[in-house]
This record gives structure tokens, C-alpha cells and sequence, in this order.
């Protein structure tokens, strides 16, 4: 496989690109692996990249029912950053963002890692007692975040309004300076590139029907819309499927599944230098590379497995947009596509073992699970390797629910008062 | 934005009067201490999550206010059926073969 | 001269309107009725943007609104709106209009150098450079990419525009207007049903409006959509929407319009909105969205003054504007020719007509001799010339085993090409259609209709003018009946003269050129070429949305409508597989970009959320209060006087609510009356604490936790009767909590005989604290004997104030004595502006939300999302108290007895103590065991609520400590960026902690 570089790149001008190899094969499945991952998305295609590079397996093959990268990796916003509030997820994330910093250097892929900042916008009392909390907490655990007056906000963000003229104004804003975005695409394709040369498998186009178990209740292998093949571990990482799959193991999961929305403006010369969510009002929005106005809707209230979702639901996000940034109404609206998130009642994914010897379970990261793609495939497959989770996502388990031992993010910036 | 028929009022309306209530016919179990923290789970948190045919609670919110239950297919979003709270669960089977599916 | 390319007559233009504008800022004319293109090219413009990537000239290619090229920034009140196509622009006096993605000039262009480095640029160089230094990516790189990419320029300053939002209801909705679109709306209003017929242009008609050949029922196309739109705009059933994008298509047959209503006006009427959203439910859709001409992918095929043979027939027929002097046709397909035969009976020189095929239909090669035009068959454009604007082109004859050998050159100032039609099946595709290859036509066609739609015309692969018009009569008939049940004769207007046309091309066509090198553009404005997409399939891009996404073709402003299907020829051909299989990608909305403000209509500032005021607002307002928003409430945090800051208006209210008496509007409290005979019991199972026992008349404090055993609400609640409580909740807990209480009733206790009542909006609250809260209402209450043995503290009657009915609750959030007064909302503001008056005798004083905090908090009272946060217990912060021990069930009881949720460890709720009482803690802030944590030390808690405290003299804080009730005394640490500060655990009350002063 070539090394990408410039002068890769001016070599092969000479040649008029005609001799750039495949950045991955389209190989037929063998009848056996030592572990099949299931989906190839961002955080499949990392868990069978960390696998083969960091846990020397190569007998690995990833199914996925479309094209690589197809699923949420190819549909979100593509926010990065670390700044959650319990110990737990700030240390998942910020491993995440370790990762991210070297990751086009690791996989030799420029994934265009961008940390231009992100700064989450308090509107209420609320609001900034929550966002401060996040701050102190992640002191203390050694995550970057820190607090601005509306003032210092506008400064970061020139085209932020905090005038009051608005329905709720910026009180102040949490600033992760070391969060950003990447190119979501490029993480799948740097990790499908790196893990095929690594000689794993990546199988297109191979739905999985079933998952059989033997009598001991342990995995076989998983059938497929291209026969039955044979593992002994399995890996589960669809989201927006996993219910679907998980059931043909039995196995019954804690997640809904709901269509996110998100949405570009046309192109335009550089007008946003960071990111800037806003949850109260709901509003994320960054500038792509490309010029495009990046913006994430919510969720619809109900399940659906449709990839579209209600025009209310993007009519208010635009509302809150057009609030804070009120030059962008003259902005247009480019495209509006949907993914499907699943949600677990803690909003924290479970990343871990299933009752069932062999099978394992990457899911439930909802509407923010771009972000965590290099840690989560990192720790999974430390999990899958070993067969017991790496001390990050011990805490993420299925049984947190059955004790109680939650990892709420969404209950803690809930409205009080 | 769907429109949903309120089996209460007996009309079409907007989604923006309902509130979706999440996977339908769970019941709260009658003797929730006797329960292992298993089933309690089970109650509290499984869900099917159906890609397909599946039944579901909605409250007309900013109408009458009563709960009803609907199957929807969550594929097409079509719903294929819409009955009172209390009613028994349709068969989810012979829904999915009417409709097509 | 004026105008040079501008017909002596003809087209739908008012030639007695002169229109002056400029581009760029050189001014120019038009006429009523042009669109910015054609005044453009009627003035000889074809330069009039760079393309993206590589900067290229570009030039008007289309006369529609898949215009990929004809980008501009319109300027107007001291603003611009990026990206608009020229193609849709309306002239209007005055416009000022500027071509974007070039510096300094259109026409000198530095970012012109990117064409030749272009080697160095495939799709996704980016993906293989830009790496090292790694440093580099953030600080140099990055920015550059940025600053190169983009289109035109964002706008700056904030859109006083205003838009409108309006629901609509019909039986039909037709989209687009061109023939089938215009049969359809007849036809279906002819039943009486309710049409919408809508179409993106300023004129109803599409293709009619360029077609000159052909009659319907013996008139000029033109003339007949002119008397049909008259003849529909007179039924009172039928609502026309010109200028008006059907651009969404959701479940339900949901579908979202944008209607321009004043971009095309020079001075509009302020009163209008600029843009207005038409959210329509209907009943039937016909789709009647017509095809769009596809580009043929030849080298240099991009070159200012090369466009669709269909645009310069538009432009001429409906313009009055020639696309050149001296034009050169290549085609695939019969339509081509027809532009051809009519520039040339409009004197323009027709250099040749070169067409991919071998063999055309006689008539037309019998037409082309008549006017001496020169054929050429079975050629292929192999380059084109001319930088700024084309110059001529080089033509190759392709040979039957697709050898291209030279045929010559040809010189020409503008190429019409053609390479034939693809149906527009974008919203066909939206409503969730699926589409089928249809191998005859080499087009996608719409399949299965899983919506109430049906689509006519050439959208759904017809061609003909009198077969797309019966089709349309017939789709129209076919709605109306679904829609209404009713059906109407229609007589269906005849066509004659137009034939179909045949032919067309997919893909990139043989040159005898290197095809590594050449640029054959298949995104024009993405700048995507046939080798951009093959080196795609060359890297292991196999899927469609992979070359998509690789290549960024299909990705521009017109989502691929002109290249998609090209791109996929190209790619079906590398991959050697048939095209079908190759996949389409899914179309989106908006069918068209669309404004944001458009989305957004009248949500703006106070019409963004409603503003919920409480009684005293007005009053509030007055009396120089600063508000805090909680929810949508406008609640009073602090009342500064006299140049007071936050911290000083707060000490001085806490004083005087402790000293004397205070005035709190607490109307924004959730109220639920819940009625009924198992109202006690609804209430044993709802809240933690049990209420049987409790007297009428009595109040006490509930805690309402939901099943998996957390704190999610509390308040107080009053028996009133037997059969009847006075439920108070958070404010921002009220609508949940009445959910949840419907929720658990109506689903799963449905034998109870209780109704719950949301009273909230019912009832205002006004409250009055402190050692003088008797005195200050004693006066204007009747009914109640307010004496402490009478009326104690947690008592609840029914009483007057100044003759209005009142409940009157005796409890407190301050430990001092305490009253909260319940009217009828109508009533609140009389109630307030008494009290407010009254308590000024008194020296008492109103406080807000802040004075509200610091003085619960000096009693240790929680706030529910405050000290807790939705992983907290009762036991957590001490409550173990307001548990039923004894009841056998309620809603959290087995959640509290899951293993987490009793384990060793928990947090508890503690007060701390600063060592100096002058720092007040930051709330949020950690705590540790030492000063000095490593990173990554797990914290012991963190500090809930803190404040200075008057009646303490100090500062006092609430936190969450791990095993908190065992460490009071001892000494821990909040680390700040600072130095940490030492705290004392403490019990969790500062201020009267025998509670005595609650019961005087």
C-alpha cells in the first residue's frame, strides 16, 4: 500500500493518477474468522483496526448490510470534544480526543481533525450553573473546558449574538477550546484502509440475518445474505440497529431508536470559526470545510427506522439558528438528510459483554457518538480481544441498568427550579 | 410531521398535539417488591424497539389528553391501527401481512 | 448597441419596459420580465462566475433552477444574499447583482492558478496530504482550504426581512405548472375539488413558455398556458402559486412550499414578507416536475458560452435572446436540432449540428438542409476553445469500434449541447418513492407510490407533447377522484406539431485525447470530471455513495440533477457493472436551496417561545427588576436599587425578609388540583410520603421520585377536603409532573376515581415571608383565623382577600413565618399591588428568585435540580423522613431498592463552611480530600448552591459529598484554578436550626 503523502501526490500527477492502488478490497467472506464485527461504520471499522494493529489479530472480518461508512459516521455533524460531566464519560471522550489528535498522522489519512473549539452556550441561571460544574469537574479530571462572559463568547465567535434582544440571551458560554470537528467520512475510510492493509476483511453488501448460538449459548457465527460464517466472537456495532440485531441473539437492549436530523446551508466563504451548541434552545452549528453552514437538528418523538424526519423538528432548530445568529437567515438551505440514533435511558452508550458467551455490544451512543470513534473502537476491541473491558468502558455496561448505576448526562443539565 | 387520529375525538390532527409515550402495553407490575432488579429493569428499560410493526403509546396532549395506544410501521411510519387504552394488543403479525410487509 | 444579442421581436418579454442594472457594477439593460441570465446574455455576458475548485470561467449553462454556474451575490439594502442563480433572479430596476469565488475580478482571477496546479488536485488529495507537520493542519493548512472554499460571500448583517408562515389544506396539490402540471389542475378543478397548483417560475407554464412549433388546440403554447392560468385563477377552488418551490415532501402527504414574494420587486411594500412557508396537507399530489436537460461530458466541455440546447431555446423563444452568432450544436438527441432550427430562423449562424449518432431521423436532416445547415453524424467535441468565452471546438468522428479519429475543427462563439433528458423524479424520490430503471428510456423512472401521489408527464418518462398533456388530464381526474369521490368530464386540449424527440447519452463520450488528463466536467460547480470519477472507482469506491461522497459530484447546489446521471454512467462503466446496480443516490430536501428565514418565518425574539408572565410583571417591571428566564416564565431574580449590584440587592432583601417581611411572586408554581375519592390513594402511590392521614386542612411536604427510584419533583400540598388536594409543584416541573400523573392514571391505575387538574395558569400566588408576614395580610383577609393556634404552620384554608375567594397556605421556603395567598389569576395583580403597597408601610420589601435561593438555602430546603440532578435519592439528601415506611408501594419504592441505590458511598447532601467566610464558593465546584488532587482524582462531590449569607454573617454553601453525613467537622478541600480553599463539613442548616421562628 502507498504511503500517502505530498509527494506521493506529485508522483503520481506525473502519471495522471493512474496508479493509486485500492484504498481497501471488496473480498468475498471466508467461512470462518476469529471475530466478525458487525457494521462498518466509524466505530466498527476502529474496533477491527485496533484489533489487528494493537491486538494482533488479523483473522477479522466487518459485515455491514450497505457500503462502509454509510450509517450515522456518513450523517452527523461531526462535533468533537470531551467535555461531558461525570468522570466516566469525560475520561471515554477524552480518550477519544488523544486518539483524534494523532489519528491522520496513525492512519496516514488526513482526517481533518480540526480543533477550532467548541463552545456550548448557557441561556439561563440554569444553564451556567450546570456548564460549571462541567468545568470544575473536568478540571479535575484533566479535560479542557473553561468558562466565557457573552462578551468573551462574541470575541470567539464574531457572528454570536448577545444582545438581549433576543428570547433567551447568552448568559456566558462553556469553551472547549480542544474540541472541533472532523471529516466524517475520512475517519471511515482511514480506518477501513488501515485495518484492510492490517488484512482484515471488509465485507460490503452482506446483511447479517441471524446470529446462531450453540448449545452452550455461546456464538457460533452469524448468518448472512452471503451464507453462514463461522466466529466465534462477535462484535455488534450498528447503530440504529442494534435491536434488530441484538434480538437474534435474544438479547433485549435499552435503546429507542429515533431519526436525528441534521441539515447544510449552501457554501459560502469562511463566516464561523468554531462550533457552537446550544442545548437549551437547541442548536448546533459549525462551517465545513467545503463553506458549508453544518447544523444539527433533534430527534423525532417516536421510533423510526426511516432516515427522514418531520420538517417541524428542523423548522425549530432553524428558529434558534436564526436567533443567534441572525445574518444567517438570508442563508439557504443546501440539503436535509436523517440518521437513526439509538438512545439509551442514561444517554451513555453501553459498550461491553452480553449475557451471551462471545457476542458483544457497542450501541446506544444517540445523537454524539461521532466524537468517541477512535476511543470506542479502542476500547472495544481491548474488550473484545480480552474478553473483558478496558477500565474506560468498565463502567458502561448493560448491567447499569439493572443496578441503577447510571451514567446520566441528560438528567443532570435538566430544567430545576 | 404526522397526522395522527385521536380514537377519543375521532379526528385527524397534527403531531404537534400528541406526545409519543414510548413502546405500548408494559405493564407496571402489580407487586413491583416482589420483582427481581432483573425484571424490574426489564420493566423499566427494555424495549423492543421494533423495525417494523410495532405498538406504541400516544397522548393527545394538547387535545382531550387521553392516552391511546397505536401499531405503527416504524419502516414507513404508516400507521396501520389506532385503539383505545385498555383495548387488547392486535395481533402485530397479521397487521405487518395486511399492510404489505 | 444595447443589448446586441437581443431578437428584433418575439418571446414573452414587455419590450416597452426597460429595465437598468448592473453586474459587477457595470450597468446594463433589460426588459420587464427577464431573469438576470437572460438580460446578461442579451448584453452579450457569458462570463459570469468561477467554479469552485479549480476557478475556472463559467458561464450560464441552464435556464432554470439547476443552474450550476450562474452563482451570484444580489445586493440590496446594504446586504447581499449569496449563491442566487442567475436563472431565477427577476430583473427588476435597480439590481445590483456580483459574481462571487474570484479575486480581485471576475475577469482576472488569482485563484485562476488552481487550474494549473489542477494535476496536483484530484478527488480526495486532500485525504493523502496536508499531514505533516501535524501543527500545520490546524494553523496553516486549514485555513487556507477554508478561505479558498466557498462560494459567495455569507451575508453580515442581521435580515430585518420579515417571513411568513401559513397552513393549507387542499384536495390536489399540483407541482409544477407546465403542461401536464396545467391538465392536471383543470382537470381535477373541474370536479370542484380544492387545487394548489404551484411552479418555481415567475410564469406559469414551463416548457409551453418556450415552445413555438407546436399548437395546442390551435394555439401558440404560450397562449393556450396564458388562457388556461386565466381560466384556472377565475375557479374559486383553484389557489395559483407562481414563484413558488414545492420543496419537501414528508409523511403523509406533507408537503412545504417557499414562496418568493418580494425578491422581484424593485420598491416592495414593507407589509409584505419577504419569503413565505406554505405548509400544505394534501389529500392527493400530482408531481408534475418535467425533466431537465442533460449536460454531454466531453473535454472542456465547461468553457463561458457552451450551454443546454433546451436553456438557448428558452432563452430565445421566451427571451428574445440569442445564445451566439455563430453556434455549434453537439447532441445526442432530436431536441437539440429543434433549438438549432429556431436560432437559425432567427439569423443566427448555425456552424454545424454534430450528433453522436450515426443515424438521425430523416425529417430532421430534411429541416437542417432546407436552411443549408451543415450535420455532422456520429461525431463526438474532443476539445473546445476560447478561455473567457468559447472560441470553437474540435470535432471527432467516432468510428463503429468507438475509435475517435479528428473531423475537424469548427469556430463558433457558443455550443449548444445536449445529451438529452433526465426526468426529475427529486420529489417523487422524497415522498419516499422508490425508482426503477427503465432500460428503453436509459432513465430512472418512479415506481411504487407509497404516498397519495401520482406523478405526469416527463417526470415520470413521457415525452410528447400531447401524451404529457393527456397524461396529465388524467392524473388530474385520477386525484380528484381519490381525494373527493367525485369525477367531472374535462375536455382535453389537443397538441399537435411537437413530436417527441429521441435519443440521448449517458456518460463520457470518446475523445482521442489522454483521457487521464483531460477535464470533461460531470459536476460543473464541484468541478468534478469523468477522471475524478473513475479514479474513485480506481480507489476501491465502489458504491455510488462512495464516488458521491469521494468525488463530491452530486454534492453542489443543484444535489446532482445535472450530473447524477452521468457520474454514474462513468462509474457503472469503470466498474463494469450495469448501471442500475451502481444505485442512485437519495434525493433530499430542499428540492431547491431555501432561505433559512423561510424555515424560521416569525420566530424571532418574543415570537421565538411565548413569554409567560407572572401578575406582578407589570409591576416588576417598574420597579427596575432584572429577570431570569426558567422556562418561559419571566421570573424576578433581584430588585437593585439605588446603583445596587446583584449581591447587593440580595443582601438587603434576605435582611429584610428576616428582619420584617418579605413579597415573593410564586405564581409560576405548578398547581394540580386532584380530586376525587381516591385522590389520597393516587396521592400514596405518586409520592413518597404517605397522605391518608393527613387532615383536611393540613398540609405537608411531598416528594415525588419516578420509578427507578430518583428525585424528580416536590412541593407542598394541601388538603383542602375529604376528596380534594392542592398539589404545588416546581415551576419547571409542573407540565411533567401533570404527564406523569395522567400517565400513571389513565394507563396504569384506570379503577381509580380521580381526575388531576392542572391549575397552574388558575391560580396566582403571591407569598409573603417573615416575623411580619401575619400583620401585612391580616388586614385584607376574611374568612380565616389567622391566629398561630388556629392557622399553624403546614394549615391550608379557604378564606377572602378583599372579598376575592383565596386559598391561603401557611408554609415556607425561608424558615420564617409564612404565607402564600392562591386567587384567581384575574385577581393576582389587584392581590400584588396591595401587598406590595401594604408591606412598604411595614418596611418589608420584595425579593426575587435570588433573595428566594439564599434564604432556603440557609435553611437547608433543596431545589429540586439544584442539589439534585436526576441520580439522587431521597436518602441522598436526607429525606429518608418523607418516606411511607409503611406503604406497600409507590412509584420509586423498588427502584430505591436496586443495589446501586443502597450501596456504601452515596453522596449526601452536607452544608460546607469556608475557613474564610468572606469567599464564597463557585457553585459546581469540586470537592476533594486535599488540596492538591492529581489529575484524574475522582472528586468526593461537588458544591450545589452557595451564597453569602446575611442572617450567618458569612458565606454558606450545600454540597454533595460522599459519605457526607459521617464527615461533619471535617475538613476538605475545593480545588480551584486559584489555590484550593479549605472547607468544614457541616449539617446542612446555617440559620435558625430549631426551625422556632417558622411557628410564631
Amino acid at each position: 500500500m502507498a504511503r500517502y503523502s505530498f509527494l506521493e501526490l506529485a508522483k503520481n500527477a506525473f502519471s495522471a493518477h493512474k496508479n493509486w492502488g485500492r484504498q481497501w478490497r471488496a473480498p468475498e467472506p471466508k467461512a470462518e474468522y476469529d471475530i466478525v464485527i458487525v457494521g462498518a461504520g466509524g466505530h466498527g471499522l476502529a474496533t477491527a483496526y485496533y484489533l489487528a494493529s494493537e491486538h494482533g489479530l488479523k483473522n477479522i472480518a466487518v459485515l455491514d448490510k450497505g457500503w462502509l461508512g454509510g450509517g450515522n459516521t456518513g450523517r452527523n455533524t461531526t462535533i468533537v470534544r470531551s467535555n461531558y460531566l461525570w468522570e466516566e464519560s469525560a475520561a471515554l471522550y477524552q480518550h477519544a480526543i488523544d486518539l483524534w489528535e494523532g489519528l491522520s498522522q496513525e492512519l496516514n489519512y488526513n482526517v481533518m481533525y480540526s480543533q477550532r473549539g467548541v463552545m456550548m452556550l448557557a441561556h439561563t441561571v440554569h444553564d451556567i450553573q450546570v456548564f460549571k460544574r462541567h468545568i470544575h469537574a473536568n478540571r479535575l479530571a484533566g479535560v479542557q473546558n473553561e468558562w466565557l462572559t457573552p462578551e468573551e463568547a462574541r470575541e470567539f465567535c464574531p457572528p454570536l449574538n448577545i444582545q438581549k434582544n433576543i428570547r433567551y440571551p447568552v448568559m456566558g458560554a462553556a469553551l472547549q477550546r480542544v474540541g472541533g470537528t472532523a471529516r466524517h467520512d475520512a475517519v471511515a475510510w482511514g480506518y477501513a484502509r488501515g485495518a484492510d492493509s492490517l488484512g482484515v476483511d471488509i465485507i460490503q453488501n452482506c446483511a447479517v440475518t441471524g446470529i446462531r448460538r450453540g448449545a452452550d449459548g455461546a456464538v457460533e457465527g452469524v448468518e448472512t445474505a452471503k451464507g453462514f460464517i463461522k466466529a466465534k466472537k462477535v462484535g455488534v456495532v450498528a447503530a440504529g440497529h442494534t435491536s434488530v440485531l441484538m434480538e437474534m441473539a435474544g438479547v433485549r437492549v435499552p435503546l429507542e431508536s429515533n431519526p436525528l436530523q441534521a441539515l447544510v446551508s449552501e457554501p459560502v466563504k469562511p463566516a464561523f470559526p468554531c462550533v457552537v451548541m446550544s442545548n437549551t434552545i437547541h442548536a448546533y452549528i459549525s462551517q465545513s470545510d467545503k463553506g458549508e453552514l453544518v447544523i444539527g437538528a433533534g430527534t423525532d418523538q417516536f421510533v423510526s427506522y426511516s432516515q427522514t424526519g418531520g420538517i417541524h423538528i428542523t423548522t425549530h432548530t432553524i428558529d434558534a439558528i436564526c436567533e443567534l445568529f441572525p445574518m444567517f437567515r438570508r442563508m439557504r438551505m443546501l440539503r436535509n438528510w436523517g440518521g437513526i440514533v439509538d438512545v439509551t435511558p442514561d444517554r451513555s452508550p453501553i459498550i461491553g459483554k452480553t449475557p451471551v458467551p462471545g457476542l458483544y455490544v457497542n450501541c446506544g451512543w444517540g445523537t454524539g457518538g461521532f466524537k468517541a470513534t477512535p476511543g470506542s473502537g479502542h476500547v472495544f476491541a481491548h474488550t473484545i480481544a480480552k474478553d473483558e473491558p478496558h477500565p474506560i468502558n468498565a463502567p458502561f455496561t448493560l448491567d447499569r441498568f439493572r443496578t441503577g448505576r447510571l451514567i446520566d448526562e441528560a438528567a443532570a443539565a435538566a430544567v430545576a427550579h | 410531521m404526522l397526522l395522527i387520529e385521536c380514537p377519543y375525538c375521532g379526528v385527524e390532527r397534527p403531531e404537534l398535539e400528541f406526545r409519543c409515550g414510548g413502546e405500548a402495553h408494559i405493564a407496571r407490575p402489580e407487586d413491583p417488591s416482589g420483582k427481581t432488579d432483573e425484571e424490574w429493569a426489564e420493566f423499566l428499560y427494555m424495549r423492543t424497539n421494533t423495525k417494523g410493526v410495532y405498538a406504541e403509546r400516544w397522548r393527545h396532549i394538547h387535545g382531550c389528553g387521553r392516552f391511546f395506544n397505536a401499531v405503527r410501521d416504524t419502516v414507513s411510519d404508516k400507521f396501520l391501527k389506532i385503539y383505545k387504552a385498555g383495548e387488547p394488543m392486535p395481533d402485530l403479525a397479521s397487521l405487518a401481512k395486511e399492510a404489505g410487509k | 448597441m444595447s443589448q446586441p444579442y437581443r431578437t428584433e421581436k418575439g418571446g414573452q418579454i414587455d419590450r416597452d419596459r426597460k429595465i437598468s442594472f448592473t453586474f459587477d457594477g457595470e450597468r446594463m439593460e433589460g426588459y420587464e420580465c427577464d431573469t438576470l441570465a437572460s438580460a446578461l446574455l442579451a448584453n452579450g455576458v457569458h462570463l459570469v462566475g468561477r467554479s469552485f475548485k479549480y476557478h475556472r470561467p463559467r458561464g450560464i449553462l441552464t435556464a432554470g433552477s439547476e443552474e450550476p454556474n450562474a452563482l451570484v451575490g444580489i445586493y440590496r439594502k446594504g446586504d447581499q444574499t449569496p449563491n442566487l442563480r442567475a436563472t431565477q433572479v427577476e430583473l427588476y430596476d435597480g439590481l445590483e447583482a456580483i459574481s462571487q469565488n474570484r479575486f480581485p475580478s471576475l475577469s482576472f482571477d488569482i485563484g485562476a492558478v488552481n487550474d494549473l496546479l489542477s494535476p496536483l488536485f484530484p478527488s480526495g488529495f486532500y485525504y493523502k496530504t496536508f499531514m505533516w507537520p501535524k501543527a500545520f493542519w490546524d494553523r496553516v493548512y486549514e485555513p487556507v482550504i477554508r478561505a479558498a472554499a466557498g462560494l459567495g460571500k455569507p451575508p453580515k448583517n442581521p435580515d430585518h426581512d420579515r417571513y411568513a408562515n401559513l397552513y393549507a389544506h387542499c384536495d390536489v396539490l399540483v407541482i409544477g405548472a407546465g403542461p401536464a402540471g396545467l391538465a392536471a389542475a383543470l382537470a381535477a378543478s373541474e370536479t370542484g375539488a380544492r387545487v394548489i397548483l404551484c411552479d418555481e417560475q415567475a410564469s406559469l407554464g414551463g416548457s409551453l413558455l418556450s415552445e413555438t412549433t407546436a399548437t395546442i388546440d390551435g394555439k401558440q403554447p404560450a397562449d393556450w398556458a396564458e388562457d388556461t392560468v386565466a381560466d384556472l385563477a377565475a375557479r374559486d377552488n383553484v389557489t395559483l402559486l407562481p414563484r413558488t418551490t414545492a420543496f419537501g415532501y414528508y409523511a403523509q402527504n406533507f408537503v412545504a412550499l417557499a414562496e418568493r414574494v418580494t425578491d422581484h420587486m424593485a420598491d416592495p411594500d414593507p407589509a409584505l414578507p419577504r419569503e413565505r412557508l406554505w405548509q400544505v396537507r394534501a389529500k392527493e399530489v400530482v408531481i408534475a416536475a418535467g425533466s431537465i436537460e442533460r449536460p454531454m461530458v466531453f473535454p472542456e466541455n465547461d468553457r463561458p458560452g457552451i450551454l443546454m440546447a433546451g436553456a438557448a431555446r428558452t432563452y430565445l423563444n421566451r427571451y428574445g435572446v440569442k445564445a451566439g452568432q455563430k453556434v455549434l450544436v453537439a447532441t445526442a438527441c432530436d431536441t437539440a436540432w429543434q433549438a438549432a432550427f429556431d436560432l437559425a430562423d432567427n439569423g443566427v449562424e448555425i456552424a454545424a449540428i454534430a450528433d453522436t449518432r450515426k443515424i438521425v431521423p430523416e425529417a430532421l436532416m430534411t429541416i437542417a438542409e432546407a436552411r443549408n445547415i451543415k450535420v455532422r453524424t456520429g461525431c463526438v467535441v474532443t476539445a473546445t476553445q476560447g478561455r473567457k468565452r468559447v472560441s470553437g471546438a474540435l470535432l471527432g468522428h467516432v468510428s463503429s469500434t468507438g475509435a475517435v479519429s479528428s473531423a475537424g475543427d469548427v469556430a463558433c462563439d457558443a455550443l449548444l449541447m445536449s445529451g438529452g433528458w433526465t426526468p426529475t423524479v427529486s420529489l417523487y424520490s422524497q415522498s419516499r418513492g422508490k425508482v426503477v430503471w427503465d432500460e428503453a428510456s436509459g432513465n430512472f423512472l418512479p415506481g411504487a407510490h407509497p404516498q397519495n401521489e401520482r406523478s405526469a408527464g416527463a417526470c415520470r418518462g413521457l415525452y410528447g407533447l400531447n401524451a404529457v398533456l393527456e397524461d396529465g388530464y388524467a392524473a388530474g381526474e385520477d386525484a380528484a377522484k381519490s381525494a373527493t369521490g367525485k369525477s367531472a368530464k374535462c375536455t382535453y386540449a389537443v397538441a399537435t406539431g411537437a413530436h417527441a424527440g429521441e435519443g440521448g447519452t449517458l456518460g463520457d463520450l470518446p475523445n482521442d485525447r489522454d483521457a487521464s488528463r483531460v477535464k470533461a466536467f460531470v459536476d460543473y460547480q464541484n468541478d468534478v470530471t469523468a477522471k475524478d470519477v473513475k479514479l474513485a472507482v480506481r480507489e476501491g469506491m465502489h458504491s455510488i455513495e462512495h464516488i458521491k461522497r469521494y468525488t463530491t459530484t452530486g454534492m453542489a447546489t443543484d444535489q446532482g440533477r445535472l450530473s447524477n446521471m452521468n457520474a454514474l454512467a462513468i462509474a457503472s462503466t469503470a466498474l463494469d457493472k450495469p448501471l442500475p446496480q451502481v444505485g442512485l443516490t437519495t434525493f433530499r430536501q430542499p428540492f431547491t436551496p431555501t432561505s433559512f428565514g423561510t424555515f424560521a418565518t416569525s420566530s424571532r425574539g418574543d415570537f421565538f417561545d411565548p413569554v409567560r408572565k407572572t401578575p406582578s410583571h407589570q409591576w416588576a417591571v417598574d420597579n427596575d427588576v432584572v429577570f431570569e428566564d426558567v422556562g418561559q416564565w419571566k421570573r424576578s431574580r433581584y430588585f437593585p436599587k439605588d446603583g445596587e449590584d446583584m449581591h447587593g440587592a440580595v443582601a438587603r432583601e434576605c435582611q429584610v425578609v428576616r428582619e420584617k417581611v418579605g413579597l415573593f411572586d410564586g405564581s409560576t408554581l405548578g398547581k394540580i388540583e386532584v380530586v376525587g375519592p381516591d385522590a389520597a390513594e393516587f396521592l400514596e402511590r405518586m409520592y413518597t410520603n404517605p397522605w391518608k392521614g393527613l387532615k383536611p386542612g393540613r398540609c405537608r411536604y411531598g416528594l415525588m421520585l419516578n420509578d427507578a427510584g430518583f428525585i424528580i419533583d416536590d412541593g407542598v400540598i394541601g388538603r383542602i377536603a375529604e376528596d380534594r388536594f392542592h398539589v404545588t409543584t416546581t415551576t419547571g416541573g409542573a407540565a411533567h409532573v401533570f404527564a406523569t400523573m395522567e400517565d400513571y392514571l389513565q394507563t396504569e391505575w384506570p379503577d381509580l376515581d380521580v381526575w388531576v387538574t392542572s391549575t397552574t395558569e388558575q391560580y396566582a400566588v403571591i407569598a409573603l415571608q417573615g416575623p411580619l408576614a401575619r400583620d401585612a395580610i391580616a388586614p385584607f383577609i376574611s374568612g380565616i383565623d389567622l391566629s398561630p393556634d388556629a392557622f399553624p404552620h403546614m394549615s391550608v384554608a379557604t378564606g377572602t382577600f378583599s372579598g376575592v375567594p383565596c386559598r391561603l397556605f401557611r408554609i415556607s421556603f425561608t424558615g420564617e413565618i409564612g404565607f402564600e395567598i392562591n386567587v384567581p389569576r384575574r385577581h393576582g395583580t389587584m392581590v400584588w399591588d396591595t401587598m406590595a403597597a401594604e408591606i412598604e408601610k411595614l418596611g418589608g420589601v420584595v425579593y426575587g428568585t435570588e433573595t428566594m435561593h439564599v434564604l432556603r438555602a440557609e435553611k437547608g430546603y433543596i431545589i429540586v435540580g439544584q442539589e439534585t440532578d436526576g441520580t439522587v435519592t431521597p436518602d441522598d439528601v436526607g429525606m429518608s423522613w418523607a418516606i411511607g415506611k409503611k406503604k406497600k408501594d409507590f412509584v420509586g419504592k423498588r427502584g430505591l431498592a436496586r443495589p446501586d441505590l443502597i450501596a456504601e458511598g452515596r453522596k449526601q447532601l452536607v452544608g460546607l463552611l469556608t475557613k474564610d467566610p468572606r469567599i464564597v464558593l463557585e457553585e459546581g465546584a469540586q470537592v476533594t480530600k486535599v488540596p492538591d488532587p492529581a489529575k484524574g482524582t475522582s472528586a468526593e462531590g461537588h458544591v450545589t448552591s452557595a451564597y453569602h449569607s446575611p442572617a450567618a454573617g458569612r458565606s454558606i454553601a450545600l454540597a454533595m459529598v460522599k459519605d457526607g453525613r459521617a464527615l461533619h467537622g471535617k475538613t476538605l478541600y475545593i480545588p480551584m484554578p486559584g489555590g484550593a480553599i479549605e472547607v468544614e463539613v457541616t449539617e446542612p442548616v446555617f440559620v435558625d436550626k430549631e426551625g422556632g421562628r417558622l411557628n410564631g
